[in-house]
């Protein structure tokens, strides 16, 4: 009976090294080569000349860097990319806040109201995409249509959602915010849901309004949690090339590219392995920081 | 009191106006989905037309073309056979190591399921080019194949991670018990674990699916001819001929696509939230 004690004991603490190395490393050898070697190798394609069709491979140090960093659609790229991930999240912190407080009591309905919310986001974006592409029609858009309707804009005169630069960048800095709007507020309503009843009732008490309560009490207690739902949003934008390619494909001329659109359009469309390896790379810094706060969060958690 | 009273109306009239607002303004794409795929083209095409209304009787031709005149069955089909056998390969891979990850590796494990949780943000467009010549090498370009070893890149990590979540939230007495009973460690995560943590492996399931049905780079990257689209990118791509959008069939394909996956997603929604909020929710 002892000698079982000291065996499970020893079991339950973590002491099978040969059984637990044996149920985790196919798991951990799968991602080691299918995500950590094409890493390597998508730093290697950025230092080379590596194109498709071609088999011959050369050593260019920092050349595509050069050229990249010259070349105007990049800079657009990079920009755009910024503003696309800033400027949606902005939108969705705001819009996903007063959601989450909309949805927090409960009320006759709320199931279909929260599964009309999620739509943008578990619907396949390339289809929710093209639902907007067809909203924005250059011809048959129903925004234009009401906005004609309500004498707003003169008919055969809507501006084209799609075709002109500014437009086009709002438009798409729009349907990332709708697909990311829903994913933010159903984190803060979990955060809302885990905060005790009595801390913002006593606030209430003690004469706090509506905005003192949420603005001093309840989101500062959420903070954890709203950084976990903006590095998420930051992330999935960022990294988003789906939305650009279905609305625009980058057009008009350029004006709406992102790093991972341009590294798409040069590096598979163009062939140019090595341009779009590197471009790529371009995301790395800021994912790196996100991951960083990422950790943070997980240690603190690990700590308490 | 005839203070309170209005306050709390006030307060009611504010948070249905809110919800009414933002229900419309986010669903709003899949209402005009429904009424697209119902319109007759000439009422579609006609600016004249209350595009909100049927000016033409409703009509179920762009469901026929869809589904006579279209690939989009065969693309259903890919999508369930990809889905599939992802889905298999991801329990085979993350279910074990989820396992020894929460319980036998100690702190250890602890940093090692981070590690993998991480590799969880490389996005497939960062992996997609040095990816596209691995499939190249092993001559898998324009086969769902491709799909099949690239997609666990993105379902594995996610899938320990919700799981490491599951198991740890399973008391350890239970083990230890059925162990005292003769059990072997490994006997006890088949005989016991697996079958305790049905809920939290469905859910995996679930998620794994909806991620393959969602994904667009990988299968926009490897995969070229019409028949071995996906529908994430069969519908956007190949229901567009030349510069004709045939909008009513596309409207249609969007819908029937997205609502099986939508309704799947929100029975499991708690779930996938406590994945994303592990630690930050006490």
């Amino acid at each position: 009976m002892a000698i079982d004690a000291a065996r499970l004991k020893s079991g339950g603490t973590g002491q099978s090294p040969f059984l637990s190395t044996a149920m985790f490393a196919p798991a951990v050898l799968y991602i080691l080569l299918l995500v950590g070697g094409p890493f390597l190798l998508a730093i290697f394609y950025a230092f080379s000349d590596a194109r498709i069709g071609n088999a011959e491979l050369h050593f260019v140090g920092l050349e595509n860097f050069r050229s990249i960093l010259e070349s105007p659609s990049f800079r657009v790229a990079i920009r755009n990319s910024l503003v696309f991930t800033i400027g949606s999240q902005i939108v969705v912190v705001v819009s996903a806040n007063i959601l989450a407080i909309a949805l927090e009591t409960a009320f006759r309905g709320r199931g279909i109201v929260r599964f009309l919310i999620l739509l943008p986001w578990v619907a396949p974006i390339s289809l929710g995409a093209i639902g907007w592409k067809w909203i924005l029609d250059s011809i048959y858009s129903v925004i234009s249509w009401t906005l004609v309707a309500l004498h707003f804009i003169k008919p055969f005169s809507a501006p084209m959602w799609l075709g002109e630069p500014h437009l086009a960048i709002a438009s798409v800095l729009l349907v990332h915010s709708w697909r990311i709007i829903p994913f933010s507020t159903v984190i803060l309503l979990a955060g809302r849901t885990a905060i005790p009843k009595d801390i913002p009732e006593a606030a209430a008490v003690d004469g706090a309004g509506f905005w003192r309560t949420q603005f001093q009490i309840v989101i500062p207690m959420m903070r954890p949690i709203l950084s976990v739902a903006v590095l998420f949003g930051l992330i999935f934008t960022f990294t988003d090339m789906t939305v650009v390619y279905i609305l625009t494909a980058g057009g008009p001329f350029d004006s709406t590219q992102t790093l991972p659109s341009l590294a798409f359009a040069l590096g598979i469309q163009g062939s140019d392995l090595a341009a779009g390896a590197a471009i790529s790379l371009f995301l790395v810094p800021l994912l790196v920081i996100l991951a960083y706060f990422m950790l943070r969060i997980a240690r603190r958690a690990e700590v308490s | 009191m005839a203070l309170k009273f209005s306050s709390l109306l006030l307060d009611r009239v504010v948070r249905a106006t809110v919800l009414t607002v933002f229900t419309v303004l986010l669903a709003f794409p899949f209402y005009w989905m429904i009424i697209t795929s119902f319109k007759q083209n000439v009422d579609l095409y006609t600016m004249e037309n209350n595009p909100f209304l049927f000016n033409a009787k409703p009509t179920l031709d762009h469901l026929k073309f869809l589904f006579t005149e279209t690939r989009f069955v065969r693309w259903l089909g890919n999508t369930a056979f990809v889905g599939v056998v992802v889905v298999a390969i991801t329990l085979f891979l993350a279910v074990p190591a989820a396992y020894a990850l929460a319980r036998l590796a100690g702190r250890w494990g602890e940093r090692l399921g981070i590690a993998i949780f991480l590799t969880y943000l490389v996005p497939p467009t960062l992996l997609f080019i040095p990816l596209s010549r691995v499939v190249a090498f092993l001559g898998l370009q324009d086969s769902l194949w491709a799909l099949i070893l690239v997609y666990p890149t993105f379902t594995v990590p996610f899938s320990i991670w919700l799981l490491m979540g599951f198991f740890k939230s399973i008391p350890r007495e239970l083990e230890d018990a059925a162990m005292v009973d003769g059990l072997t460690r490994f006997g006890a995560f088949l005989k016991l674990m697996i079958p305790i943590s049905t809920s939290g492996i469905l859910t995996v399931v679930i998620f794994t699916f909806t991620l393959v049905t969602q994904e667009f780079v990988y299968a926009l990257t490897f995969i070229s001819s019409e028949s071995n689209q996906m529908i994430g990118t069969g519908i956007p791509i190949f229901l567009v001929r030349g510069d004709v959008y045939y909008w009513g069939a596309l409207m249609a394909a969007c819908l029937i696509a997205s609502l099986p996956v939508a309704f799947l997603y929100n029975l499991f929604l708690d779930r996938f939230i406590a994945g994303f909020t592990v630690g930050a929710v006490k």
